[in-house]
């Protein structure tokens, strides 16, 4: 067996332990302290308390961000999830061409969000874009996209004819924009995943509900929805937290000035951006605002824990 | 029966619907950034770099001329010299039914090496490969090292330090961010090759896939190895690592990725020219060069190309990697 003497397991673990302790737990609570301070690049300068806590309360930029956030998690994760298990249940289906479609679908999973931001700000361009030229074909003429800081639910029920009051209006048009994007990049991984999940059932569940005449969708409902929540779990763990940290597709897409029309896109972590290193360096400020973020995920992290708990299968 | 075929036609119909929404962007990416930049702004839209060339019709010759205006039944053009670049006569008048206009299929490549000097993206390519390779080199060290530990010894405080391991992996990045910058500043490390290397090369995820796997490992096979009197180190290099190739080769494929596509890192710690990684550069080149939209797909072709290109050949590997860390994570 091996003894004690002729190991040292510190030795091991060192190397990666200094740079979690420098370079994460560190900073983690080094953005505690520095909330409660007047911090600037210098360091600290007063204990201001909760100050920057309450200012956060009156501020309407920060308010305006988080609704932007809520609704792009609002509308990227149901759809993506819902998506995502009809695609992969689709290719769990077929047998021919199904690596080429793996592939494919994966493309944009490994592809830079940077360059993909790129490609879309054109494709979304009222001049020349893809995205109106393709949507001509339908006789819907004119969108701004991502110039649009009218809402969604606005100008549908507008090109009917009915007004509905602003509260109501929904995402803008701008960041229905980013939504579809941000659609787009997460479907091909999560379809993956949610296909490896699917070959994980055991075929014999599906034969024996044939055989007692339970139809498509039955079966659809009773066997694969109860036995794929695990993986269900996982989807709308990961996409709720990715989508909560959007930053790439608002900061090449929008603007100038970023995050426009009129702030519509203005997404949070974009906004802890904005002020921790814009013009203001507000480090203290920023901090506070990625607590705040952290805590939301973190809450909404304890929660989907504690559903999967009481969803067992 | 009729069912079952309308059933399958339907799903074929659906996964190549939604396959091309996957890679429609990307072709028409790579066809935009072949397009002359006239012709984009002209409105060409589609797929296939077509444009429309103007030709001055008389005495049996053709001529390829630019129209500069249209004056009654009279048109105004400037003739082409052979080059196709200078013009041999500017402002000729000549009958309109004279200008003859053709389609022609027309592959600009010389936007890409336009836009590849047009800043210098070579730089930061290197950059980029610089900072991906430091970065994977050490994350394998640091990850094989401290999973190995995780896995295979015991000692004070091991499950301690482990769920601490995991519970900062939960933390996203834009947190860490701003006192990172804090602490960057006063090490130094702001516009150093440090800052986009050394906080990365510890990468806690890494550690647990490899720490799952090494777990599988059976004890038997390190009980004979410590009886032939092999060292912890050795067991690790001889026999720990060559059965968990695959595994490894998961951690560097992430690792590789998550270097060459971060983004928000990089802008925030470097703002030097001479230290942007790639997407850094791509993204000020987005912002200075946003009209010339041809420069603009050239430069994000080939900045996707190399790791689409990795992603092609080793897909099977990558997708079954995401797979696996996606069902142990």
């Amino acid at each position: 067996m091996i003894t004690k003497k002729n190991y040292f397991p510190f030795g091991y673990i060192l190397p990666a332990f200094l740079i979690v302790f420098a370079f994460r737990l560190i900073p983690i609570i080094l953005s505690f302290i520095i909330s409660f301070f007047k911090w600037t690049i210098h360091g600290p300068e007063e204990f201001i308390g909760l100050r920057n806590y309450i200012k956060l309360f009156q501020d309407p930029v920060f308010w305006q961000s988080l609704l932007n956030t809520f609704y792009l998690v609002v509308f990227v994760v149901p759809i993506t999830l819902i998506l995502s298990l009809f695609f992969a249940n689709l290719l769990n289906r077929t047998k021919k061409l199904s690596g080429l479609f793996r592939t494919t679908y994966f493309v944009p999973t490994v592809t830079s969000l940077v360059a993909i931001s790129i490609v879309w700000k054109l494709i979304f361009s009222p001049h020349g874009g893809l995205m109106n030229h393709v949507l001509g074909f339908f006789s819907i003429h004119g969108l701004n996209w991502l110039s649009e800081p009218q809402g969604i639910f606005t100008l549908l029920f507008g090109a009917m004819g009915i007004n509905i009051p602003n509260a109501f209006g929904g995402p803008s048009l701008a960041l229905f924009a980013i939504i579809i994007v941000s659609i787009w990049r997460s479907l091909g991984y999560n379809t993956i995943i949610y296909l490896a999940g699917l070959q994980n059932i055991p075929e014999v569940y599906y034969e024996a509900a044939e055989i007692d005449g339970a139809s498509k969708w039955k079966q659809f409902f009773n066997i694969t929805v109860p036995l794929i929540s695990p993986t269900t779990f996982y989807v709308l763990l990961m996409t709720t937290i990715t989508t909560f940290q959007v930053f790439s597709q608002v900061y090449l897409m929008t603007g100038p000035p970023i995050g426009g029309p009129l702030g519509t896109t203005k997404v949070i972590v974009y906004y802890i951006f904005d002020i921790g290193f814009g013009e203001s360096q507000n480090l203290s400020y920023a901090s506070a605002i990625a607590l705040v973020l952290f805590f939301i995920i973190l809450g909404l992290t304890m929660l989907q824990k504690r559903l999967e708990k009481k969803v067992q299968y | 029966m009729l069912k079952r075929y309308f059933g399958k036609g339907f799903s074929y119909f659906m996964l190549i619907f939604c396959g091309l929404i996957m890679v429609v962007p990307f072709i028409w990416m790579v066809s935009t950034s072949m397009k002359s930049q006239t012709a984009i702004n002209k409105g060409s839209v589609g797929f296939i770099p077509i444009e429309f060339v103007n030709y001055y019709a008389h005495d049996g010759k053709k001529e390829l001329c630019e129209i500069v205006d249209q004056e009654g039944y009279l048109t105004v053009i400037n003739i082409y010299d052979k080059d196709r670049k200078t013009f041999k006569e500017s402002y000729v008048k000549v009958p309109s039914e004279n200008i003859k206009s053709s389609k022609h299929l027309k592959f600009h490549w010389e936007n890409f090496k336009e836009a590849f000097t047009k800043v210098p993206f070579g730089r930061y390519f290197l950059n980029t490969l610089f900072v991906s390779f430091s970065v994977l080199i050490g994350v394998l060290i640091t990850s094989c090292l401290a999973a190995y530990a995780f896995a295979r010894m015991r000692f004070k405080g091991r499950d301690f330090i482990f769920y601490l391991f995991i519970s900062m992996m939960m933390v996203p990045q834009p947190i860490y961010l701003i006192p990172s910058y804090f602490l960057l500043t006063k090490l130094g490390w702001i516009n150093t090759y440090q800052a986009l290397i050394i906080p990365w090369i510890a990468n806690i995820f890494s550690i647990f896939l490899l720490r799952q796997q090494f777990k599988t490992i059976p004890q038997d096979l390190f009980d004979a190895a410590v009886i032939d009197g092999c060292s912890q180190f050795a067991i690790l290099w001889r026999i720990v690592l060559p059965i968990s190739k695959p595994i490894l080769a998961t951690t560097a494929i992430f690792s590789l990725i998550g270097s060459w596509n971060s983004f928000m890192w990089p802008l925030v710690m470097t703002s030097s020219d001479n230290l942007r990684v790639l997407q850094v550069g791509l993204s000020y080149f987005a912002q200075e060069a946003s009209s010339s939209t041809a420069l603009l797909m050239s430069a994000s072709t080939f900045s996707i190309a190399p790791l689409l290109i990795m992603f092609l050949f080793a897909q099977k590997q990558i997708i079954s990697s995401f797979i696996s860390s996606g069902l142990k994570g």
